[in-house]
């Protein structure tokens, strides 16, 4: 167990040394200068310009140097701010972020979970398909077209919910919403066919067979079993939930991190699209590590000395 | 009883031996597996109004341009954010434009997008995971290595960098979705040949003296198929919800050429003066897109998929 865990992690470091290794080379690769183009620049304050962010030294010192920022958690100074740097982006950014994520999740696993139980249990009955036909319309409609509907109709029509910052509990429900949808569909889909699998299982029909009530059949052998595929895949889930938050973030002017990812990209501020890639990818990693190895506790059955297929 | 017996005769004994041979023959037309696949999709109504949807959508996206003789990139001042009517069938936009026929031609790019991502993905998957498996031993650890770190990546992240990296155009955003895009497809791909070679026809036709292309071509690729071509199904929608995503962070298809993600990002300040309906027809063609290749490549999946024969 020891040994996996160690392994896993290994592994979770070398892959965000490759996302840091290639975001940086991706970012030095554009063609140009940041500030070739602020026109009329007199010799020396370029100089002072490119020394400053030590864009006159070679490329491997360079990388070398921000390798050793990173190991510090300064991810450098933004470009288009003077006082402004990364870090200070991330540290407002993130706990923003982090909420609507939370909620966003929350919602999506406990929905998720409901319907895709509810339906498995009443198959090809009416439960089904409207549990069904849910997780469709969540799985089909993009979450940025779902935002807008939902601006639409119940901000602005019927005026139902506000829209717009992050002040009150019911600005969040419809940005929580709109990034549940997908994950929240995904999830009822897969809870149903592996609920659909599991009770057809011997072992449900040995616990109906002694007479066990049916919730505790449902609870204690059905859902307990059924619920593992789910747990693999929360790492993707997080994933989508991280990269839906940019245009959800964006589009109902939320003060996270994604909004000043976006914002980054549209100006160019090579440092803050630098740093939030490798801040993102960080969290991701690190919530991959997580799941695996909580896997393998709640599955027992799960050889963790074999290679993975 | 003995003159009786006297009396018969050599054509009495007629050979029986035909018979036999009508025993083995089979009376019903041979089912190919194909076949066999495309008469359970049938009986699947969503996965057939999925598969009519698709075509239709093609279809359209062929020859909706031509349609109301606008053109794409034709701005019209006087007849500026119109609701739709007899003239505009979808309104036109905030330039002028008729969004019908812009609709139609934003199909193509949107389509053509998900169409050859998911072909590129295809092609080096299969490459790849088919050179993987079959090498197995240390090469494999390598690749599969390699593609897992690249794997651990988020995918719309990965997309989002490169099309900051790169001139932004069709091709470029073809090209970042696909780079990265092609690893789940090489991870199956793998699987399957892994699973395959431990199978005895394949052990069989080895023994026989069989070259590796020759089981790759014969007995790898026809019987691996299946769950391959669900996921190129499913590979479409992906991509055209990235290249949606990406148009809306305004990474997308540069001006005056339209898909649909920059369509619903350019309607997005039109609802607040309430006219919604810009957004309306991108956004609904974007969802029933994904809901056709959705619900194909799920009814592709049991129709594939024996162990769920019912």
């Amino acid at each position: 167990m020891f040994r996996y865990t160690l392994k896993r992690l290994g592994w979770a470091i070398v892959t965000l040394w490759a996302v840091i290794t290639i975001t940086f080379l991706l970012m030095h690769s554009i063609p140009g200068n940041p500030f070739a183009k602020e026109g009329t620049m007199p010799e020396a304050v370029y100089n002072n310009l490119q020394h400053y962010y030590n864009l006159d030294k070679p490329l491997v010192v360079q990388y070398g140097l921000y390798l050793k920022q990173l190991a510090q958690f300064d991810f450098g100074p933004s470009l288009k701010s003077k006082t402004i740097t990364v870090n200070d982006y991330i540290v407002n950014g993130f706990p923003v972020s982090l909420h609507l994520g939370m909620q966003a999740l929350v919602i999506a696993i406990a929905f998720g979970l409901i319907f895709g139980v509810i339906a498995s249990l009443n198959r090809n009955r009416w439960p089904d398909y409207v549990s069904m036909v849910l997780s469709i319309i969540g799985i089909s409609v993009p979450s940025f077209i779902l935002a807008t509907f939902l601006i639409n109709f119940v901000a602005v029509e019927w005026g139902l919910l506000p829209v717009a910052t992050w002040s009150s509990w019911s600005h969040t429900v419809l940005p929580s919403v709109s990034l549940a949808m997908m994950p929240m569909a995904y999830i009822a889909r897969l809870m149903r066919s592996s609920m659909l699998e599991v009770l057809g299982q011997d072992y449900i029909n040995t616990a109906r067979a002694k007479g066990i009530a049916k919730h505790m059949i449902i609870f204690k052998h059905a859902i307990r079993n059924a619920i593992l595929p789910v747990v693999t895949v929360l790492g993707i889930i997080t994933a989508n939930l991280v990269t839906g938050s940019f245009i959800i973030e964006q589009i109902f002017g939320i003060p996270g991190m994604g909004e000043m990812f976006v914002k980054g990209i549209f100006n160019r501020d090579y440092p803050v699209i630098l740093g939030s890639t490798i801040f993102y990818a960080a969290i991701l990693i690190f919530l991959v590590f997580i799941v695996d190895i909580a896997y393998t506790f709640i599955d027992p059955r799960i050889k963790i000395t074999g290679e993975s297929k | 009883m003995m003159k009786n017996n006297e009396q018969l005769t050599k054509e009495m004994f007629q050979k029986v031996h035909d018979n036999f041979e009508h025993a083995e023959k089979i009376n019903r037309p041979s089912v190919s597996y194909w076949a066999d696949v495309w008469r359970r999709i049938k009986e699947n109504k969503l996965a057939m109004l999925g598969l009519i949807l698709i075509i239709s959508l093609s279809i359209l996206a062929i020859i909706g341009p031509y349609i109301n003789g606008y053109s794409y990139y034709e701005q019209n001042f006087m007849e500026k954010n119109l609701k739709p009517n007899a003239e505009h069938w979808f309104g036109t936009d905030q330039l002028g434009r008729d969004i019908f026929t812009r609709v139609w031609y934003g199909a193509r790019i949107s389509l053509f997008i998900g169409v050859m991502a998911a072909l590129i993905d295809f092609l080096v998957g299969i490459i790849y995971g088919g050179i993987s498996g079959m090498a197995s031993g240390r090469t494999d650890n390598i690749m599969m290595r390699i593609a897992e770190i690249l794997y651990a990546i988020p995918y719309l992240l990965m997309v989002i960098l490169l099309m900051v990296v790169m001139e932004q155009g069709l091709w470029t955003i073809i090209l970042a979705m696909t780079l990265t895009g092609w690893i789940p497809m090489a991870r199956l791909v793998r699987g399957q040949v892994l699973q395959m070679k431990e199978q005895e026809f394949v052990q069989a036709s080895e023994a026989l003296g069989a070259k590796t292309g020759w089981v790759l071509r014969k007995h790898m690729i026809p019987n691996t198929m299946g769950p391959i071509l669900v996921n190129v199904t499913l590979t479409v929608p992906t991509a055209i919800f990235a290249e949606a995503t990406l148009s809306f962070l305004g990474l997308g298809i540069p001006a005056p050429q339209a898909s649909w993600g920059t369509m619903a990002n350019d309607a997005l300040d039109s609802i607040l003066v309430g006219n919604f309906y810009q957004l309306f027809f991108p956004a609904i063609l974007i969802s029933l897109t994904m809901f056709a290749f959705n619900v194909f490549g799920d009814g592709l999946r049991d129709a594939l998929d024996p162990k769920l024969r019912k």
